[in-house]
């Protein structure tokens, strides 16, 4: 398991993705994309999908890019990692490419969950060779904050705001990292940008495997999520403490916590200082969709311990 | 690797297998593959091919048409040559990266089995995809016969290669008409068609990690622009390299296929009829009847659809008396695409000839010889010119 210092040391090694971008003070997807990167030692070719790291960081004749970087629309960073994969092994096969290289694909959650999941589903299970990693900010955040499949129950978004005869998303979010892990493939996990070392030694595990691998990160958006851009990590890490999105991992079949907090936050601590959620608790305290959040997030994480802890009886 | 073909071979082949036998030829690296009707043999066949070791070729079974394109851009830019085929549905839910394909000068080959849009769903021939298509910024090449489609789709791949021109290619062939019959087709040897088109060695290969290239921007209106001006001068640069290919193709071959469009009897025509794909052979049928009637007809048949052959077209129909322009496609609301393109062609033309729009073989509307010949008392001045007529079709 790598230190601070050593995983800071691989930002010093090579610098694959710049600070010449214009992703918004306090983005939680450009900490996700440096953890990702310096994690690889092998030479790396980047997918991405339409999104805000495509848009404020290749803004032509300018990149933000040190390393190979391919895009080509919304719903398809799969599909396109896909071909460049292929056309990888079959110039190696001919003699035309010598070296080892990795692949790692990039898009949100609108374009993983929603509109790209068929071509990620197609992609995972004609078992290409490549890491897709979902940055997770919960909501079209690039558009201004248009509700998603991953945004989470009672949000306030633009496309489900809240008003007299709404709360916000009335539907639950999906649960993306488990239809990833229906597919099979060697190795699926959950992650957060408020995890830097859990972040960088899923990423080593998952560019190792000889197959397909996915990361779904979870990746604040200050603006739409509504707090300071100093707060990014802070909130995050809130996620992993009340355990709305804990830290867990799959290894060919094998589910396994990452992270147990000492002691559960209720989820409250986590939804009260984001704006997304203020209704919740102005004019006056919604206490029954309190009450109900906390319900989901206790359930979730009761089915994910069962999981694990079935996985872990088997191996013994 | 084994190889089928020593030296050239006549032999009976459907357009859908003469298409997979390019593919074999040309030697693809990656290959994505999706069903549809009446292309499929086209991928078939070819994945026959691989399967028993004539063609190393990493085939991608794709989940989707849009998938299938999208791997096809991803492959291409990372450095390899990409074939494909696709028709009607398929080519629509391709769409949006085939615009992207262009842009991102990929060579990308793809073999066209025309068919209908739905709705309502129609599996049979009319030229509706294609044209569909027609602004995506590919070359768009018709064929009339399993042979055309063998020949052009070798000399597309090398004009999508060319460094004047780096532009995805359609080379297309009316689906079941020409996709589904079987026909002598002479084959090139294996080494022959290897050493036409050479080795593809992409400018600015993503695959090539010591020199990183940022591919797929995102242009803002101080650079769009500019980036597509580019394309247009590539798709200029496609009529000049289309000669010199065609000229070094008829010395390979020995089939010539001089010029941007078939010339049929034109020398001395007064009336010309021009059509795409195949019903050019019903339409040379009914001219040689009308001949023998000593009715002075002829036929111009466009290879080239995209670029569009417009000075050409418009020298070769100068000083004739009447033109029939024979879509197998509607825009609605508008002309028939091809009437379209020969009326904006004949804007230079002093003695401007009048011109007849019909509109035939919608979902696959069968069309014969003497409804060609038919026309004919149009052109010679029964009917109004400049009136949008339907062959074939109930009342």
């Amino acid at each position: 398991m790598p230190n601070t210092k050593a995983l800071a040391s691989y930002e010093e090694r090579e610098k694959r993705f710049t600070g010449a971008h214009a992703l918004c003070a306090g983005c939680g997807t450009p900490i996700a994309v440096r953890a990702v990167l310096n994690a690889i030692e092998e030479p790396v070719v980047v997918v991405t999908a339409t999104g805000c790291l495509e848009v404020a960081t290749t803004r032509y004749p300018t990149t933000a890019w040190n390393v190979p970087w391919l895009h080509v629309a919304f719903e398809n960073a799969a599909a396109v990692a896909s071909g460049v994969e292929s056309a990888y092994r079959v110039l190696r096969r001919r003699g035309k490419i010598s070296k080892e290289i990795r692949f790692v694909a990039f898009a949100g959650d609108g374009g993983t969950y929603d509109i790209g999941l068929q071509a990620l589903s197609g992609a995972l299970e004609r078992g290409h060779r490549f890491l897709y990693v979902c940055c997770d900010n919960e909501a079209y955040m690039n558009t201004g904050n248009q509700r998603s499949g991953a945004t989470p129950f009672a949000a306030q978004t633009s496309t489900a705001p809240v008003g007299q005869e709404s709360f916000g998303k009335i539907q639950r979010r999906k649960d993306l990292t488990e239809i990833v892990v229906a597919h099979r493939i060697p190795f699926v996990a959950q992650a957060s940008i408020g995890d830097w070392y859990d972040l960088a030694n899923k990423v080593r595990k998952a560019i190792s495997t000889d197959g397909p691998s996915f990361i779904n990160v979870m990746s604040s958006c200050p603006r739409g999520w509504g707090h300071d851009a100093n707060q990014t990590v802070k909130i995050t890490r809130l996620a992993l403490e009340t355990c709305f999105w804990p830290l867990f991992e799959v290894e060919d079949g094998r589910w396994s916590l990452n992270y147990v907090p000492e002691e559960r936050l209720p989820i409250e601590i986590w939804l009260r200082p984001q704006k997304r959620f203020a209704h919740l608790f102005e004019p006056q305290e919604k206490t029954e969709l309190l009450r109900e959040i906390q319900k989901q997030v206790d359930r979730d994480w009761e089915r994910l311990l069962q999981r694990c802890e079935v996985s872990a009886c088997a191996s013994v | 690797m084994k190889k089928i073909l020593e030296k050239e071979h006549r032999t009976l082949l459907t357009g859908a297998e003469a298409a997979a036998h390019t593919m074999r030829q040309l030697r693809p690296e990656v290959v994505p593959v999706y069903p549809i009707t009446p292309q499929t043999p086209i991928i078939e066949t070819f994945a026959q091919f691989v399967a028993d070791g004539f063609v190393d070729t990493e085939i991608i079974n794709v989940e989707s048409e849009h998938s299938a394109m999208s791997a096809a851009v991803g492959a291409s830019c990372g450095g390899a040559r990409v074939l494909t085929a696709t028709s009607s549905q398929g080519l629509a839910l391709m769409l949006e990266i085939c615009y992207i394909a262009s842009a991102m000068r990929c060579p990308i080959g793809m073999a066209v089995g025309s068919r209908a849009l739905s709705g309502p769903i129609n599996i049979h021939c009319d030229h509706s995809d294609s044209m569909m298509a027609r602004d995506a910024g590919w070359v768009q090449i018709f064929c009339e016969n399993a042979q055309e489609a063998y020949d052009l789709s070798i000399v597309g791949q090398k004009l999508a290669e060319d460094q004047r021109v780096l532009l995805p290619v359609m080379t297309i062939q009316d689906g079941f008409t020409i996709t589904h019959s079987a026909e002598p087709v002479a084959l090139l040897p294996d080494e022959a068609v290897t050493e036409f088109v050479g080795e593809y060695r992409a400018l600015y290969p993503l695959l090539d990690t010591e020199h990183p290239t940022t591919q797929g921007p995102f242009a803002l209106p101080d650079y769009y622009f500019e980036l597509k001006r580019q394309q247009v001068d590539a798709m200029e640069n496609v009529y000049a390299v289309w000669g010199e290919l065609q000229e070094e193709f008829a010395k390979l071959s020995g089939r010539r296929y001089r010029g941007l469009f078939e010339a049929y009897k034109l020398d001395d025509a007064e009336y010309i009829y021009i059509v795409l794909g195949a019903t050019a052979g019903t339409a040379k049928v009914a001219i040689d009847r009308l001949r023998r009637q000593r009715k002075r007809v002829g036929l111009l048949k466009p290879w080239l659809f995209r670029p569009f052959p417009t000075e050409e077209i418009a020298q070769a129909l100068q000083g004739c008396k009447a033109v029939a322009i024979l879509d197998r496609a509607l825009s609605l609301g508008s002309w028939g695409p091809l009437y379209s393109e020969i009326s904006a062609a004949l804007n230079t033309v002093s003695a401007r000839p009048l011109l007849y729009n019909y509109i035939y073989g919608l979902g696959g509307r069968d069309i014969r010889p003497d409804q060609l010949m038919s026309v004919l008392k149009d052109l010679e001045g029964e009917s109004d010119a400049n009136v949008q007529r339907f062959i074939g079709l109930r009342e």
